[in-house]
């Protein structure tokens, strides 16, 4: 399935994009390639920052946990990488294309009693080539089918959603985002309110997609889950405390600066930043 | 069986006046099936409703511009009702406030401007004509206009199908995948308005909403699918308007009314025996299967 997918993209992207950015990539050289950089983001609501000057990049085929404690800002930050919210200063790159990047939102606002099948919303994830008009070729349904089966549902592809349990449900979203076919996955909370069984099983999904070259940057808040199941971790608490290798990451000490840091968001009366 | 043939074919051979009623119901049954599902499906049930008084301000104006002159007053009624639909949506998307309060607050507005216009020049009776419709006194332009937004309507549905599904079900995704959403839903409360209007003449713009939504809420406790809802609420909206048109002519009744009240009969019977849960299933106890 991910046969050329991130090779071609990023080429692409980063011959469009280079001569328009500010500082060019070492696109020639570098190996493995950025697929994301953070360059100072500062993204504020209503003039208060929830992610503050945080720079970094994500390493093509990377798996990382984002992590801190509630408030810390992971939610914004995937939006805005995702798209969905303004960056109020600095910049996010990609090293792939704008339209690789695919993301699942820790609620998704649906109407579960909405009269579709399983099939259909896993379809939803061909948007990107199909559009709102063109067919959906054989192919592509196959590929559909393909994601069911391996998200563990197959024989449900004609289940309506809304016979389905919270955990089925978060299953039929990991297909779509299967067929999205995305060099860059988002994933706030994905293991949030579903059984152990089906977290399990997602995890995997999620190696593989990492296997196959994706890039995964996922907000979670089980650190033991963190420390056994992903590489990397980025600890911010609106300000970013550490980044690199999950166990490092998770020290006592980032962990103790990070809650820390997060003591003194009560406080109403804030000053210009002067950074 | 001759009889039956005569009961139910007799008025629409022998009176045109039937003929071209049937036509209207007919044309209007086919657009406002698949419309009528997509604000079920959008829960905006009541939101028919409020258009609909929406559009009296326009035809007011159209009226005391150019008398009763259809063209004119539908023009007016469409102009003002999408600037009320419109104006709703922008409003719901820039400040705090939900669509449906938005909207209540534009239509009532609309409405009693509305009521003003009409009682400046023209009496009560015009106002009633543009609420309830005069049915069997459908002009040849009616005929046109009717036909020709319902045209319309199945066409531009087409287009904007996937995208209104995906826009209903799961708005986030679809602005993440970068779908026009927004454009699909104006597109949508366009055709909304259009048919309201094209339905001015014959069923009034109150009983235009009871052909789109009594259909479409019977179809959704018949079927889970969105195409077959649709299916489904076209039939029963074909059902109502010949049932409705032969009852009135033998009762000597109103007819407008009564293709709604034939559509609320059907309504009635879905929710006591639909398959995708009527009232009947819930009290009908089934032995539950091994797993």
């Amino acid at each position: 399935m991910g046969r050329g997918l991130v090779g071609n993209p990023i080429e692409a992207a980063l011959s469009r994009a280079a001569p328009h950015e500010s500082r060019p990539w070492p696109a020639s050289q570098a190996q493995p390639v950025d697929v994301l950089r953070l360059d100072d983001v500062t993204i504020a609501y209503d003039r208060h920052p929830v992610v503050h000057h945080i720079s970094g990049a994500f390493e093509g085929g990377s798996l990382t946990a984002l992590v801190g404690p509630n408030g810390a800002g992971k939610s914004t930050l995937l939006k805005a990488i995702a798209g969905l919210l303004p960056v109020t200063a600095g910049a996010i790159r990609f090293g792939i294309d704008r339209g690789a990047v695919a993301y699942l939102p820790q609620v998704v606002d649906v109407d579960r009693s909405f009269p579709l099948r399983v099939v259909d919303v896993v379809d939803f994830g061909h948007w990107r080539k199909v559009g709102a008009l063109r067919r959906l070729s054989g192919e592509d349904r196959a590929v559909s089918v393909a994601a069911i089966a391996s998200v563990g549902l197959a024989g449900l592809e004609h289940q309506p959603i809304g016979k389905l349990s919270v955990g089925q449900f978060q299953r039929v979203l990991f297909a779509r985002l299967m067929v999205q076919e995305a060099a860059l996955i988002l994933l706030d909370e994905p293991f949030n309110a579903i059984d152990q069984k089906t977290a399990a099983d997602l995890m995997n999904v999620v190696r593989d997609w990492q296997t196959e070259g994706r890039t995964v940057v996922a907000a979670l808040h089980d650190l033991e889950q963190v420390r056994r199941d992903f590489p990397d971790a980025l600890l911010m608490a609106r300000e970013l405390v550490a980044w690199g290798p999950a166990r490092q990451t998770l020290s006592d000490e980032n962990l103790e600066r990070a809650r820390h840091l997060a003591a003194s968001w009560t406080d109403p009366a804030a000053a210009i930043c002067a950074r | 069986m001759q009889l039956l043939f005569d009961f139910l074919f007799q008025p629409f051979i022998e009176f045109g006046f039937m003929r071209r009623a049937l036509v209207a119901c007919l044309a209007l049954s086919i657009s406002a099936g698949p419309i009528g599902v997509f604000l079920v499906l959008r829960r905006m049930a009541l939101m028919g409703d409020a258009m609909s008084h929406a559009i009296l301000p326009g035809a007011a104006i159209g009226f005391l511009v150019a008398g009763l002159s259809l063209w004119a007053m539908s023009l007016g009624g469409l102009i003002v009702a999408l600037i009320v639909a419109l104006a709703a949506g922008v409003m719901s998307r820039i400040t705090p406030l939900k669509e449906d309060a938005a909207l209540a607050g534009f239509f009532l507005i609309s409405l009693a401007l509305g009521v003003l216009l009409v009682s400046v020049k023209g009496s009560s009776v015009d106002l009633l004509h543009i609420l309830f419709g005069t049915l069997l006194a459908v002009s040849n332009s009616a005929l046109v206009l009717i036909a020709g937004a319902s045209t319309i309507t199945v066409l531009v549905l087409a287009l904007i199908y996937r995208t209104l599904i995906l826009e209903c079900f799961d708005p986030g995704f679809l602005r993440a995948v970068g779908g026009r959403g927004g454009l699909a839903h104006a597109t949508f409360l366009a055709l909304v308005v259009l048919n309201m209007v094209a339905a001015m003449q014959a069923l009034g713009t109150l009983m235009a909403i009871g052909l789109m939504m009594l259909p479409a809420t019977s179809a959704r406790l018949w079927t889970i699918s969105i195409g077959r809802m649709i299916g489904v609420a076209v039939l029963v909206a074909v059902l109502s308007s010949v049932a409705g048109l032969i009852f009135s002519y033998y009762a000597n009744l109103p007819s407008g009314p009564a293709v709604i009240l034939s559509a609320g009969l059907l309504y009635l019977l879905s929710l006591a025996v639909g398959s995708n849960g009527g009232l009947l299933r819930r009290y009908i106890r089934r032995p539950h299967l091994e797993h």
